[in-house]
């Protein structure tokens, strides 16, 4: 019989699902997750997500393939539309056939999701230079609108490079972020989020960057589509250099202070572990 | 003056140069220290400038005040222009500032020759100590070596940066001769025999010795002027070949020749830069360094100059039919490789993939492959893509419109009703 099954988003759910559908010996017809039960002419089953489970599952797509459990972790963080739907094929057939078809990138079970994960790595790729911080007073603050949920990824990479920062990035499409304190960092849901206006100095580089960047190019050269190509214009929305003029000009209300109440604030629990 | 008004200046004069690449840096995070090298083996680029080219390094000149009188360079001695020069101060703050907001991946630090190279080279020195020892700077910094600096002075820069190049500019001495009077092709070969041989000689220590210090971890690259003379193609890529095999270079960069003066030896003002030659040699220099090509076998005595009209992959291919079509199913990793269309990753995953099953036609563009240019060349299980018709004459039409929409369009041929026209 045909069953939707209904779970709480997070990666371990999804893994719970795949331990139920074997336990109940049934193959879903659908995944639905959050506030949207999507009704339909399919029974649904609420899964409730059991730690257990879901490390059970891990570990059997690890011991047959440690690939396919990277390509499960990253492959959940993807835009891929039926996500769900696409990864349990995956694990369906590796359980079933052994690894071998992971080889083959051409396999129509892994194609879609080999897809979305290279789009979600590309994505990765391209934040870790398209990135803007400013300073706000210690604290680096950027703001980033991927389509993938690029954080996870991304944030190893920051992490490491910047240990001894303190620093948040905001993802708007995703309404999460990332903070970072030097030792730990931690990614915690953010349904809404300003920045601060810069100060005197912040305001400086900014333009100092802006101007490298319209001196560094040579006019005799110019070829907007190249950059159009190796660039699209999504990301530049999130650009220092790609900022209208009020982006350059300091707060002046505060006298090169950040308003307190925009400060960023690091959640409670960072740092009291 | 102020830092910005420098900025302008210095980095105005630093354009030119083309090398801006952080790739094959191996510094990870240190305790204490600022930043790391280790983004990815390709390097990162941090925005790309409106002329379409990636932004990787606060690429700037420490001052374009210079001795020198090189014909076809903005900052030679003659020409009347803004000179500027950074305190090591300004520029340290400057890197460190940009780095933390993640405007770019390190520094590129060039020059022009103040008063001597070796006086110049120790300002650069004096620069790179301060943002490495003082302001712990753990990013990727790239350094010029002046041609005719002491051994001495190299050797203290190799260990601040993680790579060094010297630039050849001009691809023959007779070039050098008219053009550069003052630089000489042994004062440039020198100090890169030097980089050479003290970056293997720091890897056979690193083996021994974890701490030992490592000079240039990243290697040396060069530039070369593509345009401003008049030498072939042909001579260019064998100089390329001869760099890679004897001086174990990463890069060699080509940069189209933007007529900046005018002067009887240069081509004229109004000429545009040879985008599409530039990017001939380009696609050769990637055949010569992954796809186990030879200069010879792309270009010779009687045929010195790459054709326009198609890429030098597909112009070897046309040359040599008899060599296709290749089996995707049987054919070794070095004969994919030789087929227009079947790049390093689709020939790897074409390995892989064959390891499960039989290849057919459909699964090869999921495999990467670009079938547009591929389709001529090869074979799966015995067939080609299905009512695929072709003479060699529709062969070359159909590999010309496939690259079209990707190459360069300043270079359109642009026709007059006066010339003569052409049929082909």
């Amino acid at each position: 019989m045909d069953v939707i099954y209904h779970y709480d988003g997070s990666f371990d759910g999804f893994l719970s699902c795949v331990f139920d559908s074997y336990a109940h010996k049934e193959i879903p017809a659908g995944f639905s997750s959050g506030e949207d039960i999507v009704f339909s002419l399919f029974d649904s089953r609420t899964v409730p997500t059991d730690p257990e489970h879901a490390a059970r599952v891990l570990r059997k797509v690890s011991a047959l393939s440690p690939e396919a459990a990277v390509l499960l972790r990253k492959g959940f963080l993807t835009c891929l539309p039926d996500k769900e739907q696409h990864l349990f094929q995956v694990v369906a057939k590796l359980l079933r056939e052994g690894p071998g078809f992971l080889r083959n990138r051409s396999d129509g079970t892994l194609y879609p999701v080999i897809r979305a994960v290279q789009h979600l790595n590309g994505e990765v790729h391209l934040l870790k230079g398209f990135v803007r911080f400013s300073d706000l007073g210690g604290v680096l603050g950027g703001e980033i609108e991927p389509k993938n949920r690029v954080l996870p990824v991304l944030g190893g990479h920051f992490a490491a490079r910047f240990h001894n920062e303190r620093f948040f990035l905001y993802d708007r499409t995703h309404k999460e972020a990332l903070f970072h304190i030097p030792g730990q960092s931690v990614i915690r849901p953010l349904a809404a989020f300003q920045m601060a206006l810069p100060d005197e100095t912040e305001a400086r580089y900014r333009l100092l960057w802006k101007r490298f960047y319209d001196t560094i190019a040579i006019k005799e050269r110019e070829n907007s589509r190249l950059r159009m190509h190796n660039m699209p214009k999504r990301y530049w929305k999130t650009m220092t250099e790609f900022q209208g003029e009020a982006y350059f000009q300091p707060d002046s209300s505060t006298a090169g202070f950040p308003s307190p109440s925009l400060q960023p604030t690091l959640p409670p629990d960072l740092g009291a572990r | 003056m102020d830092v910005l008004e420098k900025l302008t200046i210095l980095t105005d004069a630093a354009k030119y140069d083309a090398a801006c690449t952080s790739s094959g840096g191996t510094r990870t995070a240190k305790k204490g220290w600022i930043g790391n090298t280790s983004t990815a083996q390709a390097g990162c680029c941090h925005t790309f400038s409106a002329d379409g080219r990636c932004v990787t390094l606060l690429k700037v000149l420490l001052t374009n005040c210079c001795v020198y009188d090189c014909k076809y360079c903005v900052n030679r001695r003659s020409n009347e222009t803004k000179r500027a020069a950074f305190t090591p101060e300004e520029l340290a703050d400057l890197t460190i500032q940009f780095y933390r907001r993640n405007y770019i991946e390190g520094l590129f630090l060039s020059s022009g020759v103040f008063r001597s190279p070796d006086y110049t080279t120790e300002l650069m020195i004096r620069a790179l100590s301060l943002l490495r020892e003082q302001h712990r700077f753990n990013g990727y910094i790239h350094a010029k070596a002046i041609p005719g600096t002491s051994p001495e002075l190299v050797e203290r820069l190799g260990l601040l940066a993680d790579r060094l190049s010297v630039n050849i500019e001009l691809p023959s001495e007779a070039g050098l001769k008219s053009l550069a009077p003052d630089k000489t092709k042994r004062a440039i070969l020198a100090p890169m025999r030097q980089i050479q041989t003290r970056n293997r000689q720091s890897r056979e220590e690193l083996v021994k010795y974890r701490h030992a210090p490592r000079f240039a971890p990243a290697g040396q690259s060069t530039q070369l002027i593509v345009g401003a003379t008049q030498d072939t193609d042909f001579h260019i890529l064998r100089l390329t070949q001869g760099l890679y095999d004897r001086y174990s270079l990463k890069r060699v960069f080509y940069s189209a020749y933007v007529p900046v003066v005018e002067h009887a030896l240069l081509p004229a003002k109004d000429v545009k830069p040879p985008l599409l030659r530039e990017h001939r040699l380009y696609q050769a220099d990637w055949l010569l360094r992954f796809y186990g090509f030879r200069a010879e076998e792309l270009l010779d005595e009687r045929n010195q100059d790459f054709d326009t009209r198609v890429d030098p992959k597909c112009s070897w291919a046309l040359a040599h039919l008899n060599f296709f079509p290749v089996e995707v199913n049987t054919a070794a990793y070095e004969t994919l490789l030789r087929i227009p269309g079947v790049g390093v990753t689709s020939a790897r995953r074409i390995l892989s993939a064959r390891r499960v099953g039989p290849l057919h036609i459909d699964n090869l563009k999921k495999l990467g492959v670009v079938m547009k240019r591929a389709q001529y060349f090869l074979t799966a299980s015995g067939k080609m893509a299905e009512g695929l018709r072709f003479t060699p004459d529709s062969l070359l039409r159909g590999l010309i419109a496939a690259e079209q929409p990707l190459l360069p369009r300043q270079e359109a041929v642009q026709l007059s009703l006066f010339d003569p026209v052409e049929t082909a």
